[in-house]
């Protein structure tokens, strides 16, 4: 086990633990409903989320991508995804450096799951959107600038 | 509880996308009424996908997933006619599953 | 709007608009083609979808004094036929003796099929009540008119005089601030911020416009039905708002759905 691992299980609440007990498959998936990272999603600031994620500060990287339009027409509702290359990923989250609470989802993948999820998301106002992904007990993360406009009259 | 689910599921050369539209207000609790009462936060905290009784999506949710929510993704395996299964829990303490023949 | 020639970044577009061009319809047109591949990103997976679900449900259910389902509702083309009937609304109905559209045909059947009655309704806001089922069965049928062609037929009569009559309103400037639904679109290429008005007299704008309509608006998380689009339009002006059914937004919808004639159906729609 490696030091990125222990800092999981210490910094990380239980839901951290379960979801990577629920992937390795030791724990059942009605098990693993029944808990909700509280600190990492009650967190505000972006530092504080990956704390709480356990995930430190993690490391840019080229093989990590956010998904979205560059300009949305309504915060409410904005196409967002994360997807990457890497190997051996067991979690994948996105987060919204300047919405009330950074963290928008956080998804587990089992063994099998390809690492790319799609999801919507509401922005409060423009915002970087970055992807946060595990790979191989280690923390990357990749950025997106994601301008949310008004319109008109509603088409 | 709440309203039934949309969910595909399709098998294309041995990977199965997974598809859902979820019915849920995903309320903030940052909102205010007419009268400027906060609306209290009513959102779906958590959310799983199973392949029969396989677990291949075990997802947390914020406030700021979009009021019904949106998911896509994709797993290795599956037949059709298998069963994928969506299950999600809010923060009130509500359920819902709903499921999907592979096509 | 071309979609596929304007392929910059919305900020290679803003520093190439500011330091060489310093149009602001370059700076429009970069923006509206990121905004088109917004909406193509949202289509797939319309909450619509939850909507008309709910709707399907609906028609099947025996419901009212009559204890009926709307399976024998006739929509224009017999007894129970969803399949493409929105695509043809709205007609003349003969068993009425009037030109409805699929909100008013379906207070029809409500009445007669299930014993509902539909003249709470004008009092009922949208997304209440009984409101809320009609908006469900309309995502329901429009849905199953999806990628077919708009056919409204201004043969008879009464369509041709409500086709007049919807002209007529189109154009009729009134309200606080002296609007008219041309005053929006009734020209060419205008646009409200960075969303480009469809001109409703043209062919191509009338079908973008009626093709697309009932849909799910993002903003609210609300499904709206024609008449409710229609509605808003009169508020946005600053009219009164038309009773719900009223003679004045089937008029106006005879009149979108005749110029929209051989434009595709893209409903429901998914908007701002």
């Amino acid at each position: 086990m490696n030091n990125q691992r222990r800092t999981v299980l210490k910094a990380g609440s239980g839901a951290a633990l379960l979801s990577t007990l629920a992937a390795a498959g030791l724990i059942t998936p009605g098990m693993a409903l029944a808990d909700w990272n509280k600190a990492a999603f009650d967190a505000k600031s972006m530092a504080d989320t990956l704390k709480a994620l356990g995930a430190g500060s993690p490391a840019d990287s080229k093989d990590v991508q956010v998904t979205g339009p560059d300009i949305a027409e309504n915060g409410a509702v904005v196409p967002v995804g994360v997807g990457t290359t890497l190997p051996n990923v067991s979690m994948v989250a996105i987060l919204i450096e300047k919405n009330p609470n950074a963290l928008a989802a956080a998804f587990t993948l089992p063994e099998g799951t390809e690492a790319n999820v799609q999801t919507r998301v509401k922005m409060g106002q423009t915002s970087n959107v970055y992807a946060l992904v595990k790979s191989d007990g280690k923390f990357f993360v990749a950025t997106k600038e994601i301008k949310v406009t008004l319109g008109g009259c509603g088409g | 509880m709440g309203n039934p689910m949309k969910i595909r599921a399709a098998n294309k050369d041995g990977v199965t996308e997974v598809k859902a539209l979820i019915s849920h207000e995903m309320e903030t609790g940052q909102r205010k009424d007419a009268n400027g009462a906060v609306v209290p936060a009513h959102f779906i905290t958590e959310l799983t996908v199973k392949h029969n009784d396989k677990l291949v999506l075990a997802s947390e949710f914020g406030t700021a997933i979009s009021k019904n929510p949106y998911l896509a993704f994709k797993f290795k395996g599956g037949a059709k006619g298998d069963k994928v299964v969506v299950s999600w829990k809010d923060n009130k303490g509500d359920t819902r599953t709903d499921e999907v023949a592979i096509g | 709007m071309n979609i596929k020639t304007h392929r910059i970044s919305l900020a290679a577009g803003l520093l190439a608009a500011a330091a060489l061009v310093g149009s602001g319809q370059v700076l429009a047109d970069a923006a509206t083609d990121e905004i088109a591949k917004y909406r193509e990103m949202l289509a797939d997976g319309n909450p619509s979808e939850l909507v008309a679900l709910q709707g399907e449900t609906l028609w099947k259910t025996k419901r009212g004094p009559k204890n009926a389902s709307l399976e024998q509702c006739d929509l224009g083309l017999g007894p129970g036929v969803v399949k493409g009937a929105s695509a043809q609304l709205p007609p003349f109905f003969k068993d009425t003796g009037r030109v409805q559209d699929l909100e008013t045909r379906l207070m029809t059947c409500l009445e007669t099929l299930q014993g509902i009655d539909t003249k709470e309704l004008a009092k009922t806001r949208w997304g209440k009540g009984e409101m809320e089922n009609m908006e469900a069965l309309v995502a329901y049928i429009v849905t199953e008119s999806n990628g077919q062609k708009i056919k409204v037929d201004l043969k008879h009569p009464e369509m041709k005089k409500l086709y007049k009559l919807g002209e007529m309103a189109f154009f009729y400037r009134g309200g606080a601030m002296d609007f008219s639904c041309a005053t929006c679109h009734g020209q060419p290429d205008k646009r409200i911020r960075l969303q480009d008005l469809p001109d409703l007299r043209t062919q191509a704008g009338a079908a973008a416009g009626w093709g697309s309509w009932p849909a799910y608006r993002v903003s609210n998380g609300q499904f709206w039905t024609m008449q409710h689009r229609l509605n808003d339009c009169y508020r946005q002006q600053r009219f009164p708002e038309p009773i719900y059914g009223s003679d004045v937004t089937i008029a106006l919808s005879v009149y979108l759905a005749g110029n929209g004639n051989g434009g595709t159906v893209l409903t429901p729609g998914i908007k701002r």
